[in-house]
C-alpha cells in the first residue's frame, strides 16, 4: 500500500500534497469534468503479463516491496522498496522531452535493529530522457540509477544504491500472484469509484546484498510485493489508513488494511488470507478490526503510532510485534510523506506464526507554530 | 624634568603652537587614505556581491558544461547523466527576456529566467527553486508560471497571482506569478521556470543553456574534467566552479584595478602633501633642535622625539582616513549602489564589509608615509652640526640634502624605460609604476629646476625694471628654492595628475564620439528580443520590414555570443553585410588590414575588435578556427576594427557568409535609412502598426548616441570626483607650505619692516610669489600630465582595455583649471602671509637672538 492520504495537509508535501488533494478534488469532480484519466470498474480482467507494467491511462500507480532479511550470521534485516508513477495532469500539451507529465518517486528503506533506527532515502524525477520511466508490458521502472525489473521467468531485480547503503537483490516468485478484492478490483471506501486495481505476490524468495558502510553484505529472505494503480482513491473523510501484509510460516499469505476517517473511525477494511493451497478467504470491512495494543511516539515528529496492533480477521486474531520502535520514514525535505512503514513479526495465539510489514500513515499532527 | 615629560612638554608645545598645521597635516593623511579605502570597499563588496551572485544561480555544482555558442542540443543531458563518476545532473536553459513596456529605459535591462528540472536543482541549486502558494505545489511544474525574485517583482510591479507577459521573439507570453523563490540575493533579478515549461514557451525546444554536474566522492575532479572535455570535443566548454569565478573576476578587473590606482593616485597626492607638511614642520625648528642638542639632548633623543610626533600624527590620521574612507564607502553603497557608475556590476545591492586586513595595509601605508616624512628631515636635523644648524637661513640648505638630482634623474629614466614594457597579468601594472615615478622625479627635480627658472628670470630682469617688491620676489626664489618647491610640489602633483585625467578622458570620449557616428550611420535602429539561439527576427518579419516604402536601405545584423575560452567572458559575433571592396565603410577599421585583393578565394573573411588580437592573439592575414556552423569552420583575419562597446572581444562577419553556414536566417537588429524628405516620427509610427510592432524596440540613432556618451560620462564621474579631491589636497598643500614658510619667515617679514617695506608690500611680495610658483607649477604639470596621460592613453588604456584612441587635449578645461587654481593658490599664499605679518614687528625682529 501507498501513503497516500486525502488529508494531505497532515503528511504530505509539497508536490505530493498537491497530487492528493487533485486526487481527492476530482472524487467530488469526477462527473462534472470529464477526464482523460480511465476510472476503476469492477469486472475488468487483469491480464498478465501486461498488467505487470505501467498503466498510464491511470493517474498514480505503485510497486510497493517489503520483506525479511537475514545476513549470513542470522541477524535479521528489513527493507522496503517503492516505486510510484505520478501523472501531474500538466503539459499535456507540451512538446518539450522535459515536459513534466508524469513524475517517477521511489522510496528505499532498511530496518537494521543494530543501528535502532529506520535508514532512508528517497528520489524523484521526470519521466523522459530514458532517465527516469515506468515502461509498460512488464515491471521495468527505473530512475537513474535505481531500478526494478521484472525478467521473463518472473524473477524481480532490484538495484538502488545511495550514499551510504542500498541493495541489489533478486526475488523469484513461488506462489501465483494473489488478485486482491473482487478478481483484482480493490476498493478503498463506501463509493464504489473509491477503489484501485490490486494484486500482491507473497512469498517472494529473496537472495542478494545488502550494502551497507559501502560493504556488502550477503543475504537471503522472504518479501511481498503489491502493485496498485488508480485514478480516484480515497474518501474525502479518510484521515489515514493501518496496512499489513504478511508471510506466514506455513506458506499462507495475509493482507489486512483499514481505512481511518477523521475520529479515528474505520471508513472502510479488508483483508485477505490464501492458505498455502490457493483457497483465498476474503473478509468484509465489518470483519476487519485493529486495534492497538502499544504505542510510540516519535521522537522525529512528535506523532504517535500504534506499532504494536492486535488484527482481527473474523474469528482469528493477529498480533504484531515490530522489529524495531523506530521505523518511520520522514521524507518532508525533499519530495514526500511521513509514515511509519515496519517489519513486524506475527503471532496467533501467543505462537509465532509470520513475518510481515505494517504501514501506518496519518498519524503525523499538522506543525504548530 | 624626566626625558618622559620633556618629550610631552616638547611635543604639546608644538602643536599648541601650529595647531592649524598639525589639523592640515591629519587632514590630508585622513582624505589620502579615506579615498584609496573607500574606493577599495566599494569595488570590493560590489566585485563580491557581483560574484556570489552569479555563483548562486550556478549552485554548488562541481563541473559546468556549456556550448560555445549560447545554446546546445539537449541530448548531451542523457549522455552525461549516464557518464561514469557522475553523481548528479543538473540541466539549466537561461534566458534574457524583453519585457512589453519595458524597453526603453536603460535601467530596464531584460529578465533573467532560469528554466530548471526542480527535482535535480533541489540538489545542486536549491536556492533556486520557487516556492508557490500554500497547496499550489504543482505549480513548480507547470507551463504556464514563472516564480519571481523579490527584486523582480519590485522591478516588474507583480505580486503572488498576477499575470506578466513576457516576449518570446516577436510574440508575446502570458504566465502567472506563482510565488517568490527558496532565496534570491538582494536586487537580483531574476525568474524561475520549469525547464520543459521554459523550452516550450519560449520557443527553445530542445536545447539548454548549461549542464551543471557533482561528481561521485572520490573523483577526481580535473582528470574527469580533462577526460570530459576530450571526449565532448572542441564545442563544448567543461569548466569547474573556480573557472567561472575566474571568468566573473576577469570582466571586470581591468575596470576594478584601474579605479584602485587612480584611488591609490589620491592616495599618493595625500602622501606628498604629508611628506611636505611634516618635513616642512622638522626644518622649521632646526634652530630649535639645534638649542636642544646644545642643551644636552642626544641625537637618539632627538630622533626618537620627531618619530614620536610622527607615529602620533600618522596613527590618528590614517584611523580619521579608515573611519572616513569606510562611511563614505558606506554612504555611497547606500544611495549610489556599487557600480560607481560603471557598467560592470548591474543591479548589485552589496552590503559593505570590513575588511580587516585591507584596513590595515592602508592605516600600513599612512602611517609609513608619515613616518618617512618625519624620518629624512629628523636624520638630517640629528646629523647637523649644532653650531651651523643654530644659525638663522640653514634651512635651506637642509633641504636641498632631501632632494639630490641623481635621485629624480634615474627615476625619470626608469620611467620612460618601464613605458616600454608589456603587461602583467594583462594589467598595465609597468604603465602605473611608470606615472607614479614620472611624479616622484618631476617632483624632486623641482627645487632645481625652480632655482634655475628664477635664477634665469632674475638675470634677465634687472632691479630697477621691475621694482623692489619683484626684485625681492624673484630673490628669494632663485635662492631659496628648496622651501619654494615644496609649495611647488603640492601644484605639480595635483595639477598634472588633473591635466593628465583630463586629456585621458577627453580622449577617450572624442574617439568614443568618433566611432559612435561610425557604427550608428543608420537612422533608426529596430531589435527584437533575443531568445536563446535564436534572433527576434525571422524572414517573413524582415520581408515585412524591408518592403516598408518609407526606407531607402536597410540592412540586417544577426549578433550572438561565443565562447571561445571557459576562463573568459564571452565575445560577441555579429554578422552583417561589410562592404566587401573596402570594409571601411563599413566598420570603424584600424590601419592593421588586408585588402580584400589579397585575400585567399576559399575562405572567409572575418573582421575582429582590438580586444581578440590582444586576448586570443589574432593576427590580421592569420587563418582561425571558430565555431560558427554546425562544425567549427576556418575563417581568414582580414582586418582589426576599434571596438569601444565590448571590452571583451567581438567578430563581424558578412551576413552572407553567416547564413550560408549555419541555415540560421533569423537577426536580431535591424539598421533603417530614411529615404528623403520621409519624417522620422511617421516612419517609426509606421514601423510600430506593424502587426508586430508592439514588440519592436525601435531606437534613433541620435538617442542611441547620446546615450552611450551619457553612460560613459556617468562611468567617469568617479574619476571627476578623484580629480577635485587631488585639487583640493594639492591646494591644502599650498596652503600648508605658505603658512609654514610664512611663519619661518617672520623674521624676515620683520626686517623688512624695519628697513621700509610697507605691510602692504609684503603681502604684495607674498602673492606674488604664491602666484610666480603656482605658473610655473602650473607649466611644469602640464607638461608632466601630458606625459602621463600619453603613458594613460597609449599603454594604461589598451593593456587594460584593449581598445586604442587617438590624442585629444581639451584646451579650454585646462585653461579654466589653471586659472583657477593661479588665483586659489596666490589667495592661499596671501591668507597665510597676512597672518605672518599681522604680529608686532619689534618682536617678529626680537625673535632672532
Amino acid at each position: 500500500m501507498l501513503s497516500v492520504n486525502n488529508n494531505g495537509k497532515r503528511f504530505f508535501t509539497r508536490f505530493a500534497r498537491t497530487i492528493m488533494l487533485i486526487v481527492s478534488l476530482l472524487i467530488t469532480n469526477i462527473f462534472a469534468e470529464p477526464s482523460r484519466w480511465m476510472p476503476v470498474v469492477p469486472d475488468q480482467q487483469l491480464t498478465f503479463p501486461h498488467d505487470y507494467g505501467a498503466h498510464q491511462d491511470f493517474r498514480i500507480e505503485w510497486w510497493y516491496i517489503t520483506g525479511w532479511l537475514e545476513t549470513e550470521d542470522n541477524k535479521p534485516l528489513g527493507f522496503q522498496v517503492t516505486f510510484f508513477r505520478y501523472a501531474t495532469d500538466l503539459n499535456e500539451d507540451n512538446p518539450s522531452r522535459f515536459a513534466a507529465k508524469y513524475l517517477i518517486i521511489a522510496h528505499l528503506a532498511l530496518s537494521d535493529p543494530a543501528v535502532g533506527k529506520l535508514m532512508h532515502t528517497e528520489k524523484t524525477a521526470r519521466e523522459g530522457f530514458d532517465l527516469a520511466y515506468a515502461r509498460q508490458g512488464n515491471t521495468d521502472v527505473k530512475l537513474d540509477n535505481w531500478t526494478l525489473v521484472r525478467e521473463e521467468d518472473g524473477r524481480y531485480q532490484v538495484d538502488m544504491q545511495a550514499s551510504d547503503f542500498g541493495l541489489r537483490l533478486s526475488l523469484s516468485p513461488t506462489q501465483m500472484p494473489l488478485l486482491q478484492g473482487e478478481n483484482g478490483f480493490s476498493r478503498k471506501g463506501p463509493k464504489p469509484e473509491q477503489a484501485s486495481y490490486y494484486y500482491s505476490e507473497p512469498h517472494l524468495s529473496v537472495t542478494g546484498t545488502v550494502f551497507r558502510d559501502n560493504r556488502p553484505v550477503t543475504v537471503s529472505g522472504r518479501a511481498w510485493l503489491d502493485h496498485e494503480w488508480s485514478t480516484a482513491y480515497l474518501d474525502a473523510d479518510a484521515d489515514g489508513w493501518d496496512w499489513v501484509g504478511a508471510n506466514l510460516d506455513d506458506g499462507s499469505a495475509l493482507m489486512a488494511f483499514q481505512i481511518r476517517g477523521k475520529n479515528g473511525s474505520k471508513v472502510w477494511a479488508y483483508a485477505a488470507l490464501r492458505d498455502v493451497a490457493g483457497n483465498v478467504s476474503f473478509f468484509k470491512p465489518e470483519q476487519v478490526e485493529f486495534v492497538p495494543i502499544r504505542t510510540w511516539q516519535s521522537p522525529h515528529t512528535d506523532a504517535i503510532y500504534p506499532v504494536a496492533m492486535r488484527i482481527r480477521t473474523g474469528e482469528i486474531e493477529w498480533q504484531l510485534t515490530p522489529l524495531l520502535d523506530d521505523q518511520e520514514l520522514d521524507s518532508r525535505q525533499s519530495a514526500g510523506a511521513v509514515y511509519w512503514e515496519g517489519a513486524v513479526t506475527l503471532t496467533k495465539d501467543n505462537k509465532p506464526a509470520g513475518k510481515g510489514y505494517l504501514e501506518l500513515t496519518g498519524y503525523v499532527k499538522p506543525l504548530t507554530l | 624634568m624626566n626625558s618622559a615629560s620633556l618629550s610631552r612638554w616638547l611635543l604639546f608645545g608644538e602643536w599648541r603652537a601650529h595647531l592649524v598645521q598639525v589639523i592640515v597635516a591629519l587632514i590630508a593623511i585622513a582624505i589620502g587614505i579615506a579615498m584609496g579605502f573607500s574606493i577599495h570597499l566599494i569595488n570590493t563588496a560590489a566585485f563580491n556581491e557581483f560574484s556570489a551572485a552569479s555563483k548562486s544561480l550556478s549552485g554548488q555544482a562541481d563541473l559546468q558544461v556549456r556550448g560555445q555558442k549560447a545554446v546546445f542540443d539537449e541530448s548531451l543531458y542523457p549522455l552525461l547523466a549516464n557518464t561514469a563518476g557522475v553523481a548528479l545532473v543538473n540541466p539549466v536553459l537561461e534566458l534574457d527576456v524583453a519585457i512589453p513596456g519595458k524597453q526603453h529605459n536603460r535601467n530596464d535591462q531584460k529578465l533573467k529566467i532560469i528554466g530548471i528540472d526542480m527535482f535535480r536543482a533541489a540538489q545542486i541549486s536549491p536556492d533556486l527553486l520557487g516556492l508557490p502558494a500554500e497547496g499550489e505545489t504543482l505549480d513548480r511544474l507547470a507551463s504556464d508560471t514563472i516564480f519571481l525574485s523579490p527584486a523582480a517583482m519590485a522591478w516588474l510591479q507583480v505580486k503572488q497571482g498576477d499575470s506578466l507577459q513576457l516576449y518570446a521573439g516577436l510574440q508575446t507570453v502570458t504566465l502567472r506569478v506563482a510565488g517568490g523563490l527558496v532565496r534570491a540575493r538582494a536586487g537580483q533579478r531574476i525568474a524561475v521556470m520549469d525547464i520543459g515549461a521554459a523550452q516550450w514557451r519560449f520557443q527553445q525546444l530542445g536545447v539548454l543553456s548549461r549542464i551543471e554536474l557533482k561528481l561521485q566522492d572520490g573523483v577526481n575532479h580535473a582528470a574527469f574534467k580533462a577526460k570530459l572535455a576530450k571526449e565532448l570535443g572542441g564545442s563544448y566548454v567543461v569548466a569547474e566552479s573556480a573557472d567561472q569565478e575566474t571568468r566573473v573576476a576577469n570582466m571586470s578587473r581591468a575596470y576594478r584595478v584601474n579605479l584602485n590606482m587612480l584611488a591609490l593616485v589620491a592616495l599618493f597626492t595625500g602622501v606628498f602633501l604629508v611628506f611636505s607638511t611634516q618635513a616642512l614642520s622638522v626644518i622649521r625648528r632646526r634652530q630649535q633642535f639645534a638649542l636642544l642638542r646644545v642643551l644636552g639632548f642626544t641625537r637618539q633623543q632627538l630622533l626618537r622625539q620627531i618619530i614620536t610626533e610622527g607615529v602620533i600624527l600618522g596613527v590618528i590620521g590614517s584611523l580619521l582616513g579608515l573611519g572616513l574612507g569606510y562611511a563614505v564607502a558606506a554612504l555611497t553603497i547606500q544611495f549610489l549602489g556599487g557600480d560607481l557608475g560603471s557598467i560592470f556590476f548591474p543591479g548589485v545591492k552589496p552590503s559593505i564589509y570590513f575588511d580587516p586586513l585591507a584596513a590595515l595595509t592602508f592605516f600600513g601605508v599612512g602611517l609609513g608615509v608619515t613616518l618617512l616624512g618625519s624620518i629624512a628631515p629628523a636624520l638630517e636635523a640629528a646629523r647637523a652640526k649644532p653650531a651651523l644648524a643654530l644659525r638663522s637661513g640653514s634651512e635651506d640648505m637642509a633641504m636641498a640634502r632631501l632632494s639630490p638630482p641623481w635621485f629624480a634623474v634615474i627615476c625619470l629614466s626608469v620611467a620612460v624605460l618601464f613605458t616600454q614594457l608589456p603587461p602583467i597579468f594583462e594589467l598595465p601594472i609597468f604603465g602605473y609604476l611608470a606615472v607614479a615615478l614620472l611624479l616622484i622625479g618631476g617632483i624632486a627635480l623641482m627645487p632645481r629646476f625652480a632655482a634655475w627658472f628664477f635664477s634665469a628670470l632674475q638675470a634677465k630682469w634687472h632691479s630697477g625694471r621691475i621694482g623692489a617688491v619683484f626684485t625681492l620676489v624673484l630673490a628669494r626664489l632663485a635662492n631659496a628654492p628648496n622651501q619654494a618647491a615644496i609649495a611647488l610640489g603640492g601644484i605639480l602633483a595635483s595639477f598634472s595628475l588633473m591635466v593628465a585625467m583630463a586629456i585621458m578622458v577627453t580622449s577617450f570620449r572624442v574617439s568614443v564620439d568618433d566611432w559612435l557616428g561610425r557604427v550608428l550611420p543608420a537612422d533608426l535602429y529596430v531589435r527584437a528580443a533575443a531568445t536563446g539561439d535564436q534572433g527576434g527576427f525571422q524572414p517573413d518579419v524582415q520581408q515585412a520590414v524591408a518592403a516598408l516604402p518609407d526606407f531607402g536601405r536597410v540592412d540586417f545584423f544577426r549578433s550572438q555570443q561565443l565562447m571561445l575560452d571557459a576562463n573568459r567572458p564571452e565575445i560577441t559575433l555579429i554578422a552583417r553585410p561589410v562592404d566587401q571592396s573596402d570594409p571601411r565603410n563599413t566598420l570603424p577599421m584600424t590601419d592593421d588590414m588586408m585588402a580584400p585583393a589579397s585575400w585567399p578565394d576559399d575562405v572567409m573573411p572575418v573582421w575582429v575588435s582590438e580586444a581578440m588580437v590582444d586576448l586570443y592573439g589574432y593576427r590580421v592575414g592569420e587563418k582561425v578556427i571558430l565555431p560558427i556552423g554546425a562544425a567549427s569552420n576556418e575563417f581568414l583575419v582580414a582586418g582589426v576594427w576599434r571596438d569601444y562597446g565590448r571590452q571583451f572581444g567581438a567578430i563581424q562577419m558578412q551576413l552572407a557568409d553567416y547564413q550560408a553556414l549555419t541555415g540560421d536566417v533569423s537577426v536580431n537588429t535591424v539598421a533603417l535609412w530614411l529615404q528623403t524628405g520621409i519624417n522620422l516620427d511617421a516612419a517609426i509610427a509606421k514601423l510600430r502598426q506593424l502587426p508586430f510592432g508592439a514588440a519592436l524596440e525601435i531606437s534613433r540613432s541620435g538617442d542611441m548616441r547620446a546615450l552611450s556618451l551619457e553612460i560613459f560620462d556617468r562611468s567617469f564621474a568617479v574619476t571627476y570626483l578623484l580629480e577635485l579631491v587631488a585639487v583640493v589636497i594639492g591646494l591644502l598643500g599650498v596652503a600648508a607650505s605658505f603658512s609654514a614658510q610664512t611663519l619661518a619667515r617672520a623674521k624676515e617679514f620683520g626686517m623688512l619692516r624695519h628697513i621700509g617695506v610697507m605691510r602692504r608690500q609684503i603681502l604684495t611680495m607674498l602673492a606674488a610669489e604664491g602666484g610666480l610658483l603656482t605658473v610655473l607649477g602650473i607649466a611644469l604639470g602640464f607638461i608632466l600630465g601630458w606625459g602621463i596621460s600619453l603613458i594613460l592613453v597609449f599603454i594604461v588604456n589598451p593593456q587594460s582595455f584593449h581598445w586604442t584612441m587617438q590624442l585629444h587635449l581639451p584646451w579650454g578645461w585646462l585653461m579654466l583649471v589653471a586659472v583657477i587654481m593661479l588665483v586659489s593658490a596666490a589667495l592661499t599664499a596671501l591668507l597665510a602671509g597676512r597672518q605672518a605679518v599681522s604680529g608686532n614687528v619689534i618682536r617678529a625682529v626680537r625673535e632672532d637672538w
